[in-house]
């Protein structure tokens, strides 16, 4: 009874299937693209190794995620700077 | 020469096993020759399904290992005219057969039978990979859970990736009322994630539970609504376009006709 009046007066909070569903989406994103924790992580350090020839990152703070939303999926980077580099003649001069 | 299907599905307990019974029985029913194979080395159980456990001689591996011929370990059904079952053998494990001994032995099946329809274990591994390697397609049995239809998605993956496309779906244990209160994945929601077709909607029936007390098959229920899905399926599967049934036992219409006796 009660579940059914909170469902009642909670028409926009997602049912029980919505929420399957949308954790099903979130697990096949990772299932599909092969990604591992470990692929994560070999990743981050990469991300870690090139960034730094540029600009002073905070390590600790770096994440890395796969995120999908609505219809597309994205990686998502969040890298905290805490300074930037002064850039060497040849990398700013370029090609 | 025969069709080899396999029925698989990654997840354990979604209902393979039962799947596999009642579209052989089905088939036969329809007068086809048809041979089940129990690929489930270590723990076989299509045997008990069908009524037919203490029958056993000889099994899959006293063939492929030479140690008898295949017409000697073939049992024939007792209630159902044209079907045969090669049991799997319970002392050994996956390993006492390979994906090209499998390969073989499907291949001289199918020889002889209309359909060859493989019992699949659950899991990816190599009792997998020994009941895919003869077949010619492929039916993925899921139920309406997040585990089920993700372990689903990963075994339509390797499938593909086997060379064996297009696997056809199958959603078991359907609850139509779940589902119209929004409270399970309905066959819209699961098609859609898993980009495949449909052949056929099971819906949840304690008549499978009593069916297989007695080692009987649902699809020989003429009452049971799961036998009808079942049926369905079967003509699905030789090819004839069958709609799918009405999932919604609730109606009053329907009530009344299941009184009366007319479903």
């Amino acid at each position: 009874m009660l579940e059914f009046l909170t469902r009642l007066f909670s028409r926009e909070s997602s049912t029980s299937k919505d929420i399957a569903k949308e954790r099903l989406r979130l697990v096949l994103v990772h299932d599909r693209a092969g990604v591992s924790p470990q692929l994560l992580q070999a990743l981050k350090s990469e991300l870690i190794k090139v960034i730094s020839n540029y600009m002073e990152i905070d390590e600790q703070g770096l994440e890395v995620n796969l995120d999908s939303s609505e219809n597309q999926v994205a990686l998502i980077a969040n890298i905290p700077i805490k300074q930037m580099k002064r850039l060497p003649e040849n990398i700013v001069s370029g090609p | 020469m025969g069709e080899v299907i396999v029925v698989t599905s990654g997840k354990g307990g979604v209902g393979k096993t039962t799947t596999t019974a009642n579209l052989g029985v089905g088939l036969a029913a329809l007068g086809h020759k048809v041979a089940l194979i129990d690929a489930d080395i270590g723990l076989r159980n299509l045997d008990v399904l069908l009524g037919l456990e203490n029958r056993i001689v000889y099994d899959l591996t006293d063939v492929t290992g030479g140690r008898c011929r295949l017409k000697q370990a073939l049992i024939k059904d007792k209630h159902c005219e044209g079907l045969h079952l090669l049991p799997a053998s319970q002392t050994k494990d996956k390993t006492a057969v390979n994906p090209e001994e499998m390969k073989k032995l499907c291949q001289d099946i199918a020889q002889e039978f209309e359909y060859v329809i493989v019992d699949c274990p659950a899991g990816i591994e190599q009792g997998f990979r020994n009941a895919i390697a003869g077949a010619d397609k492929a039916i993925v049995v899921t139920t309406p859970e997040v585990a089920a239809v993700r372990d689903a998605d990963r075994i339509i993956g390797l499938l593909e990736a086997a060379e064996l496309r297009n696997p056809k779906l199958i959603i078991n244990r359907f609850r139509y009322k779940m589902v119209q209160q929004k409270d399970m994945m309905s066959i819209e929601d699961i098609i859609d994630i898993l980009a495949v077709d449909l052949l056929g909607v099971v819906p949840e029936d304690e008549q499978v539970v009593v069916s297989t007390n007695k080692g009987e098959s649902v699809i020989q229920d003429e009452r049971s609504r799961s036998g009808q899905a079942f049926r369905n399926i079967v003509r699905r599967i030789k090819g004839e376009a069958i709609p799918l049934m009405n999932l919604n036992q609730n109606g009053m219409l329907n009530k009344l006709r299941r009184i009366i006796g007319l479903k």
